[in-house]
C-alpha cells in the first residue's frame, strides 16, 4: 500500500515537474516554432504548427552577418566572466575565511549596486567611455559587464566558500602553504563545482545582457543582443525574422547549458545537504 | 615568374595602401524594407566613391532614437549619418546638433523635394536632413465590402461617411471589422493617429500661449467619435493594435477600412502577403469640413551630426541615398513599385511609377495636404502635424496615449481620460517652463 502511494506521488511530482519545466521552456519553444513560420503566419494568431519554412533564417543571414556579433558575444561574455572570477575568488576567500565586522556591510553594499537602475548612470558612463575611447570596443563592454556581474560572482563564491571547513585551510597553512598556494591548490579544487556554476551562470548573464551592450556598441563591438534588436521593424512584419534571430542568438547558450547542466545543478546545490 | 610576383606584390601593396586611406562612415538606421534595400544597393555608392567605406548599425526605432540622442547630445561621435524623423529635425536643428545640408552636389536638385516634406526638415530656410522616404496617412478600404454595403467611397470622405460605412461593413459573424485604427499607447502609435484626427475636428494640443486644450469640446468630440466608432466597428483588443497588428488584420481580410500610413499601400497591395491585394481602394483621410484633414506627415531622413569628423564623406553618402539617381537604381534592380516613396515631385510625374503604384496620386495628394507649419484649424505655437515638435512631447504624448488607450479599452470614461490628460499636460508644461 505504502509502495502504491509512493508511486502515485512520484507520478504526481513527475507530472508537476514536467508541467513547470514546460511552462518555463514554452517561450523559447514558441520562439523556435515562430521562426519556422512565414511572416503572415507568425502574426496570424496562436498556432503550434509551423509551415516549417526556413526563409526567415535565410533572410536574417542575408540581412546581417551572424558571425561577427557571435564572436563579439563569445569574447565579451567569456572575457568578462574570467576577469570577474580572478577578482572575485580572492575577495570571496577574504570575506569567507577572514571576516571582519564590516564584511556583511561590504557584501550588502556590493549587492545594492545591482539595485540601481542602469539608465540612471547611462550618460556619465557614456561620457567616460567616450573620453577613454572605449565606445564600441569589445574591451569596453568586457569591462562594463565584469563590473555589472562582479557583485553576483562575489556573492555566489562567498556562499560556496563558506561551506568549506576553515580547518582544511588552517591545516594547509600549518603544512607551510603560502596564501597563493592555499587559494589555488587547496581552496579552488574543493570549490570547483561552485566556481564552475558561477562561471556558467555569469556567462549566461553576460551573454543575455542587453542594456549596456546595445547602448555602448555600434558597428564593431555589437554582440548578439544588438543583432536581435536590429530585426524589430516599425513598419512591416518582422516576428518570424525576429524569432529566427533570437533562436540563432540563444542557440549557443542553450547548447552550452544542456551539456553543462549536471555541473550547473551540482554547483547550485553545493552544500545544500549540510 | 619573378616579375609576375613583383607585379602581384606591388598590386597588393597599392591595394592595402589604398584601403588604409579609405574613410569609414557609420550610418545608424532603422529596420524597414527601404532601408534594408539601401544597404543591399550600397555597392553602387562604393563603386562611385571607392575612398569611402560604409558601416551600418541597424536598431529598433525607439532604441535608435535613444541611442542617437545620447550620442549627439554628448558629442559621442559614434555615427556620421543618422536616420531621424520629422519630429527630431526641428528640435535638433535648433540645438545646432545637425549640420545644414548645403553641400549635396550641383546635380542634387533640392527643389525637387516635395515642399511639404522639405518644410518639415528645414529650419531658418536651411535643409537639415534629406528625406529618404516620406509618408502621409490615408484611407485604405475594401472595394468589395464597400460595394456590398451599398456605398461608394468618395475621393475625400468625411468622418460621418467613415462612421456610416464602418458600421455597415462590420460583420462580426464573419470576423470582419468595419474599421481598424491604432489603439496601442505611444506618441508615435495611437497619438500619431489621434492627433492627426483631432486636427480635422478643430482641436489642438496647445493654444498660442502653450495652454493645454484637452478640456475643450473639440477634443471631447474627437475622442468620443473615435471610441464609439471603435466600439461599434473596430476589432477586439484594439487598444493593443499598432501599425503592424492592423496591417496583419487588413492583409487577412478582417478590416473593411484602415486609416494609416500611405507606405502601407505597398504592403496591402502585395499579393504575396495580402489576401485582399486586388480589392483595395484608396481615399484621402477624412475631414469634418473645417479645412483640415486627419492625415499626418512623416519622413525618415538622413541627417549628419554636428560632431562628425567626416562631414564631407557623410554628405556624399546622403546625396547618393536621397538623390534622383538612387530612385532610378532601385527601379532598375527591383522595379518602380519598390522605389522609396514620398520624397521627390519628379517621381510622381513619372508615368512608369504611376503605372506600378496605383496609390501614387493619392499618396502625393495626402502629403501635399499636410502642412506641419500650420497643422490645425486654430493657430498654434508649434510645428508638427501628428506631434508637437518640442522635446517634452515624447514623454507627454506617451502618457496621454496611455490614457486614451485606456478609454478605448473601457478602463475609464472618455471624460476622465481627457480630464487626466489636461491635468498631466498642465503639470508637465508648467514644469518645463512653457506656462507659469
Amino acid at each position: 500500500m505504502a509502495r502504491a502511494v509512493s508511486t502515485r506521488r512520484k507520478i504526481g511530482f513527475t507530472i508537476a515537474a514536467w508541467a513547470v519545466a514546460l511552462m518555463i521552456f514554452f517561450p523559447i519553444l514558441y520562439t523556435i516554432i515562430t521562426s519556422l513560420k512565414t511572416e503572415p503566419e507568425a502574426i496570424a494568431g496562436f498556432s503550434l504548427i509551423p509551415s516549417g519554412t526556413l526563409e526567415s533564417y535565410f533572410a536574417v543571414q542575408s540581412q546581417n552577418d551572424y558571425f561577427k556579433p557571435f564572436i563579439n558575444s563569445v569574447i565579451i561574455s567569456v572575457g568578462s566572466t574570467l576577469i570577474a572570477l580572478v577578482i572575485a575568488i580572492p575577495s570571496a576567500w577574504s570575506m569567507a575565511f577572514s571576516p571582519t565586522k564590516r564584511t556583511k556591510d561590504v557584501l550588502m553594499w556590493m549587492l545594492s549596486t545591482k539595485m540601481m537602475p542602469a539608465v540612471g548612470v547611462l550618460v556619465p558612463m557614456y561620457l567616460i567611455f567616450r573620453d577613454t575611447g572605449l565606445l564600441d570596443t569589445r574591451l569596453g563592454l568586457t569591462i562594463v559587464l565584469t563590473l555589472i556581474n562582479l557583485p553576483i560572482v562575489v556573492w555566489m563564491l562567498y556562499t560556496y566558500f563558506r561551506e568549506i571547513p576553515g580547518e582544511i585551510l588552517e591545516a594547509a597553512r600549518m603544512d607551510g602553504a603560502s596564501l597563493f598556494n592555499e587559494i589555488v591548490h587547496v581552496l579552488t579544487p574543493m570549490a570547483v563545482p561552485g566556481i564552475a556554476s558561477t562561471l556558467l551562470l555569469n556567462i549566461i548573464l553576460a551573454w543575455n545582457e542587453s542594456f549596456w551592450s546595445i547602448r555602448l556598441s555600434a558597428a564593431n563591438a555589437a554582440p548578439l543582443t544588438a543583432f536581435i534588436a536590429s530585426f524589430s521593424s516599425p513598419q512591416g512584419l518582422f516576428w518570424a525574422k525576429l524569432s529566427a534571430a533570437s533562436t540563432l542568438a540563444i542557440a549557443p547558450i542553450l547548447i552550452m547549458g544542456w551539456f553543462s547542466q549536471r555541473q550547473l545543478v551540482r554547483g547550485l546545490t553545493f552544500g545544500a545537504v549540510k | 615568374m619573378k616579375l609576375n610576383m613583383l607585379v602581384a606584390s606591388l598590386c597588393w601593396t597599392s591595394a592595402l595602401a589604398f584601403a588604409a586611406h579609405a574613410e569609414t562612415i557609420t550610418i545608424a538606421t532603422v529596420n524597414n524594407g527601404d532601408m534594408i534595400r539601401m544597404q543591399k544597393l550600397a555597392d553602387d555608392f562604393k563603386a562611385k566613391n571607392p575612398d569611402i567605406d560604409l558601416q551600418w548599425v541597424t536598431l529598433e526605432e525607439n532604441v535608435l532614437r535613444e541611442r542617437v540622442t545620447t550620442d549627439i547630445a554628448t558629442k559621442g561621435g559614434q555615427y556620421d549619418v543618422m536616420t531621424i524623423g520629422t519630429y527630431e529635425v526641428p528640435i535638433w536643428a535648433k540645438q545646432q546638433w545637425l549640420l545644414p545640408l548645403d553641400n549635396l552636389g550641383a546635380d542634387y536638385d533640392t527643389a525637387d523635394i516635395i515642399p511639404a516634406i522639405a518644410g518639415g526638415l528645414s529650419a531658418d530656410g536651411k535643409l537639415y536632413a534629406a528625406p529618404f522616404y516620406g509618408e502621409s496617412s490615408f484611407v485604405m478600404y475594401r472595394k468589395d465590402l464597400m460595394e456590398k454595403a451599398g456605398l461608394t467611397m468618395p475621393e475625400a470622405p468625411t468622418w460621418e461617411f467613415i462612421g456610416e460605412a464602418a458600421r455597415k461593413m462590420t460583420d462580426r459573424a464573419n470576423d470582419i471589422n468595419g474599421v481598424c485604427l491604432r489603439g496601442k499607447a505611444g506618441w508615435g502609435e495611437n497619438m500619431a493617429f489621434l492627433t492627426a484626427m483631432s486636427n480635422s475636428f478643430g482641436a489642438r494640443w496647445f493654444d498660442e500661449n502653450w495652454q493645454p486644450q484637452f478640456d475643450q469640446p473639440e477634443w471631447k468630440n474627437t475622442l468620443d467619435t473615435y471610441v464609439k466608432l471603435m466600439n461599434d466597428a473596430g476589432p477586439q483588443g484594439a487598444s493593443s493594435n499598432g501599425f503592424n497588428e492592423n496591417l496583419a488584420l487588413f492583409q487577412q481580410g478582417k478590416c473593411g477600412m484602415w486609416i494609416d500610413a500611405t507606405v502601407a499601400a505597398s504592403f496591402v497591395s502585395d499579393p504575396k502577403n495580402s489576401t485582399v491585394a486586388d480589392k483595395v481602394g484608396y481615399a484621402l483621410a477624412p475631414d469634418n469640413g473645417l479645412g483640415k484633414r486627419g492625415n499626418w506627415l512623416w519622413a525618415w531622413s538622413l541627417g549628419i551630426p554636428a560632431g562628425t569628423q567626416k562631414a564631407e564623406a557623410a554628405q556624399k553618402f546622403v546625396s547618393w541615398a536621397t538623390g534622383k539617381p538612387y530612385l532610378e537604381l532601385v527601379a532598375s534592380k527591383e522595379g518602380w513599385a519598390n522605389v522609396p516613396p514620398g520624397t521627390r515631385s519628379s517621381l510622381y510625374a513619372n508615368p512608369e511609377y504611376q503605372k506600378a503604384a496605383p496609390f501614387a496620386k493619392m499618396t502625393l495628394d495626402s502629403i501635399n495636404s499636410a502642412d506641419p507649419t500650420k497643422p490645425t484649424v486654430k493657430p498654434v505655437p508649434y510645428v508638427g502635424v501628428q506631434f508637437v515638435a518640442i522635446p517634452e512631447f515624447q514623454g507627454l504624448g506617451t502618457t496621454v496615449g496611455q490614457l486614451f488607450s485606456a478609454a478605448l479599452a473601457g478602463q475609464m470614461p472618455v471624460d476622465d481620460a481627457l480630464a487626466q490628460a489636461q491635468q498631466v499636460s498642465v503639470r508637465e508644461m508648467t514644469r518645463a517652463g512653457y506656462i507659469k
